[in-house]
């Protein structure tokens, strides 16, 4: 189809030449003037995430592990996915002792600790028919819009975030930004993206019938953010 | 191949239909009052709305003035990526090259994220002629590809039913389906069937609502994580964009993705925005091992060597402006018989399939400008309708069949229209007749016809203003 | 490209001002017409109305017939001579006219002088308002009205609150909103007769509207609105009454 390359840009080209645009600068001073004050960023950012049905656990460095554990198994959650490879992951498997309840991985009461540790080919059944929850990193919030910046990688893979009837994100309090605009620019973003990247802003919606706003149409019907302080 | 000549559209006729399904204007009506208060929220800082709207027309008059760059740069950025580059400058071109793929993957089922521009190419119909089965994963497109029909607003695919339609519509369809009429339970039966589909789907499509081209990443938004789904489950995936898609920078894209969800439902932003940049990498453990890119032209390259109709091209498809359209909130989206209904459609569609189709469309409208006022990139919709107006009865190249709707009859009402108005003698006499004797004329005259079938008849004074202000002894100079 | 034109630049208070009747009114509503002049008067100001005038070109312009409508408005460029304000009692043919013209007339000879024109041009309730800050002094019995609100107005002379503003000026008079003031009423010139079921509807919606506020009157500042909805409500035998603004201003200052 190179034939319909050629001719589609060779017709803009000649066109736009015939009449050239001269856009108007792109002027971005309202964006860098969206800024809240570094103690109403994580309120505000509560605040959008939970009108959309998103729900807030608080914890530290040193507890987090445990309150999502303790989270879980209150909820009913009978198996958490998980990252094995990330710094995240390893101190999630610490607050589960190594005997599990169905012989595989690590458990607590009933909730069972599954690693996503081989291709998604290996494992869709279960992935889609056997996961409660299923736990992330992010890169941080973004308080504009009360949204989760999430960056999958070879250690964790994007279906963590999906598939799960539970997603589970942790969010460390020091990584908020006041629009997704600073975020992509403190961090260089347009040098090197990801295979993926995400924002997150709540559980997955519709309101496709009748304009009734019904939460987990195909992706997670809830999604947990922990505070870390 | 022989060319037939195109049959007009007849907007009128289906639009009747509409008005007369109470059911339906209702659930536009509600739907779309919602919406535009919705909307109002989002932007009750006028500066705020006045300096986005600048920044996102600015972006999208970049992209228009840099198009050929701007998509040779994101088609070797894509191909460095690893995302496969295809160019189609016809629907038809488009869907042999999707056949390609299908056939080379020997797929038997794609699922579809939402994508107007497959909707273009009815992509859907013409992958069944073929033994494949394009299943439409939007809740909203699944919806209305069950009961058979097209969407009705580029957003919202089924705001044309209401939860009891779509229930009965379940019941009848799916075998599982119990008579509740619940959007909930809708939701989460077809959240159930859908699952299964993404799981063992051979090819994921999706649309694009931005490009970009300086580092080659597809960006969808959405918020119920079909896209996702369809992005990332099967094996392959297709992506579909229009050529005016791309824009860029990486930094284009917040006022756009910003402005998008806040126009079109009101809402700060979608649940999801999704950045594709490369297909599974080495080490990764899920995501598509292929991902084509299929750039479409379909008449946008003609749209575009017009400086005055290029503008159709700024829009980003929020659907804004059906929603605060007042003839669109009365028939809905299926009157206009395409793929883009309302304002943006009665411009576009007519400059992609011609004015001997279409030339219905730009009439469509009473140029209330209320789509002008909420566009959020500024597309001048009414003067471009005016100027379709001007297209469809003065032959011409400027769009494709200019001068379809001319008419000898016609053209001479406009020219003694002319003659009389622009002459005071000619004009006295006229005005002089009309308030003696245009109270007398039958409403059975046409246009007077159409006036009276709902109205009572327009009387004329029996002293113009002219007369009045000559007794009254008001000066002329 | 904007929706209305830039704000106007408010003028010194002229003594002297020039008035378009627009054709509508000069066929169907010259009562408004007169009220319009006759408030400009009250004011102290010399009305000059060239009788040498028709039409603001916008039927042919709106219909795709741009040579027919360039003619129409030519015909109109030399009856203000004198660099005075033109009063025009219809946000539609006076957004024609300031938004319109300097469009209809790029690159023809006469374009300089359609500019000025253009440039001079004021809806009427805006001129009071704006120009002329009037205050109104309200003489007449105790009524609800509403207000119908051209989209033209709005939408290109950028006029939205002035004429509530004098509604309001009326200390005898209960102004209650339409819940959809913004919504066009499915005039649209030749859509009317074009679509004429479409047209219904959208008049059916805006009946209703008006309905609901309780008043018996309904006061819009252009006459394609009014022939629209009057004939609509006559048509559906209702006790409410679409009357020009200029009218109804006029006679609620004589009592």
């Amino acid at each position: 189809m190179s034939d319909a390359r050629s001719a589609i840009l060779a017709k803009l080209r000649t066109n736009r030449d015939a009449h050239p645009v001269t856009p108007p600068p792109s002027d971005t001073t309202v964006l860098a003037e969206k800024r809240w004050a570094p103690e109403e960023r994580l309120p505000r950012i509560r605040r959008l995430m939970e009108a959309v049905h998103t729900e807030f656990l608080e914890a530290t460095e040193a507890d987090w592990s445990v309150v999502v554990r303790e989270f879980l198994v209150r909820e009913g959650a009978a198996t958490l996915l998980y990252a094995p490879a990330t710094p995240d992951g390893a101190t999630l498997a610490s607050a589960f002792p190594p005997s599990p309840p169905r012989g595989e991985g690590r458990g607590e009461g009933n909730l069972t600790l599954v690693p996503y540790d081989r291709p998604v080919e290996a494992f869709k059944e279960r992935l889609f028919e056997g996961i409660d929850a299923g736990l992330t990193s992010t890169l941080g919030a973004i308080a504009e819009t009360g949204s989760l910046i999430l960056w999958p990688s070879v250690e964790e893979p994007r279906l963590l975030s999906l598939v799960p009837h539970i997603h589970v994100a942790l969010l460390r309090a020091d990584a908020l930004y006041d629009t997704f605009w600073q975020a992509m620019r403190d961090n260089r973003w347009a040098e090197g993206m990801p295979t993926n990247a995400l924002l997150i802003s709540g559980p997955s919606k519709t309101a496709d019938i009748e304009q009734t706003l019904a939460y987990g149409v195909h992706g997670p019907k809830r999604l947990i953010v922990v505070v870390i302080r | 191949m022989a060319e037939h000549p195109p049959q007009a559209v007849n907007f009128a006729a289906a639009s009747k239909a509409a008005l007369l399904d109470p059911q339906l204007r209702g659930n536009f009506r509600r739907a779309m009052d919602g919406l535009m208060s919705k909307r109002a929220v989002q932007f009750a800082d006028a500066k705020e709305w006045h300096d986005m709207r600048a920044l996102a027309a600015s972006v999208r008059l970049r992209t228009l003035a840099k198009l050929p760059e701007l998509l040779e740069t994101l088609e070797a950025n894509c191909t460095r990526n690893g995302i496969q580059v295809h160019w189609a400058s016809t629907t038809a071109e488009a869907n042999a090259i999707v056949l390609g793929i299908m056939k080379r993957v020997d797929a038997k089922l794609a699922v579809k994220g939402k994508s107007m521009v497959t909707e273009e190419m009815h992509l859907n119909a013409f992958l069944e002629q073929h033994g494949i089965e394009a299943l439409e994963a939007d809740l909203g497109e699944y919806i209305v590809q069950l009961d058979g029909t097209m969407p009705s607003h580029i957003i919202m695919p089924a705001i044309h039913l209401n939860t009891k339609q779509i229930a009965h519509l379940f019941k009848r369809k799916i075998k599982e389906a119990e008579s509740i009429e619940d959007a909930a339970y809708l939701t989460d039966l077809a959240r159930r069937i859908l699952r299964k589909k993404f799981m063992t789907a051979d090819v994921g499509m999706s649309g694009v609502n931005a490009a970009v081209a300086e580092t080659g990443t597809l960006c969808l938004i959405e918020n119920e994580g079909n896209g996702r789904m369809c992005t990332t489950v099967p094996p392959v995936h297709i992506a579909f964009m229009g050529l005016e898609k791309v824009v860029e920078h990486l930094e284009d894209v917040p006022p756009v993705i910003s402005l998008l969800p806040r126009s079109a439902t009101g809402q700060p932003i979608t649940t999801y925005v999704n950045m594709i940049t490369s297909p599974r990498k080495e080490g990764e453990l899920d995501g598509p091992r292929e991902i084509h890119l299929v750039i479409l032209d379909n008449g946008r390259s003609s749209v575009y060597a017009d400086p005055e109709l290029r503008d159709t091209l700024r829009c980003i498809r929020c659907g804004a402006c059906m929603n605060h359209c007042p003839v669109y909130t009365k028939v809905g989206g299926h009157a206009y018989e395409a793929p883009y209904p309302g304002p943006i459609g009665k411009i576009l569609v007519p400059q992609m399939e011609g004015l001997a189709k279409r030339g219905e469309m730009p009439h469509a409208c009473t140029m209330c400008n209320a789509c002008v006022e909420i566009c959020p990139v500024r597309i001048p919709i009414v003067e471009i309708m005016g100027r379709l107006r001007v297209e469809a009865v003065r032959p011409g190249d400027a769009v494709k069949d200019a001068g379809a709707q001319a008419s000898k009859a016609e053209a001479m009402v406009w020219k003694g229209w002319a003659a009389m108005n622009a002459s005071p003698t000619a004009y006295k006499i006229a005005t002089m007749a009309m308030s003696k004797l245009g109270n007398a004329a039958p409403t059975g005259l046409p246009l007077l016809k159409e006036w009276t079938s709902v109205r009572a008849k327009p009387r004329f004074a029996s002293r113009t203003l002219h007369d009045l202000a000559r007794e009254k002894g008001i000066p002329d100079v | 490209m904007t929706t209305a034109t830039a704000p106007q630049p408010t003028p010194p208070r002229p003594s002297k001002v020039y008035f378009f009747g627009t054709c509508l009114v000069d066929l169907f509503y010259p009562e408004a017409g007169m009220a319009g002049m006759e408030l400009l008067k009250a004011q102290g100001l010399t009305v000059v109305f060239p009788q040498g005038q028709s039409c603001c070109g916008q039927p042919a312009y709106n219909s795709g017939y741009r040579d027919e409508a360039l003619k129409v408005a030519r015909a109109q460029l030399d009856l203000f001579p004198e660099d005075l304000p033109i009063v025009v009692p219809s946000g539609s043919c006076a957004g024609m006219m300031r938004k319109h013209w300097p469009h209809l007339f790029h690159g023809e000879p006469d374009e300089a002088k359609a500019v000025n024109v253009s440039s001079r041009v004021w809806e009427l309730t805006q001129f009071l308002v704006q120009v002329l800050d009037v205050r109104l002094e309200d003489k007449g019995e105790p009524m609800r009205v509403t207000w119908h609100a051209s989209c033209h107005a709005q939408r290109e002379m950028g006029v939205v609150e002035e004429p509530k503003a004098l509604l309001r000026q009326l200390a005898n008079v209960e102004l209650v909103e339409l819940k959809r003031e913004k919504e066009c009423c499915g005039f649209g010139g030749t859509f009317a007769v074009r679509h004429p079921e479409i047209s219904a509807a959208m008049v059916g919606d805006k009946v209703a509207d008006i309905e609901q506020t309780g008043a018996r009157r309904v006061v819009s500042g252009d006459c394609g609105c009014l022939l629209n909805i009057n004939g609509a409500l006559e048509g559906g035998r209702k006790p409410v009454q679409g009357q020009h603004i200029a009218q109804f201003l006029k006679e609620r200052l004589h009592g």
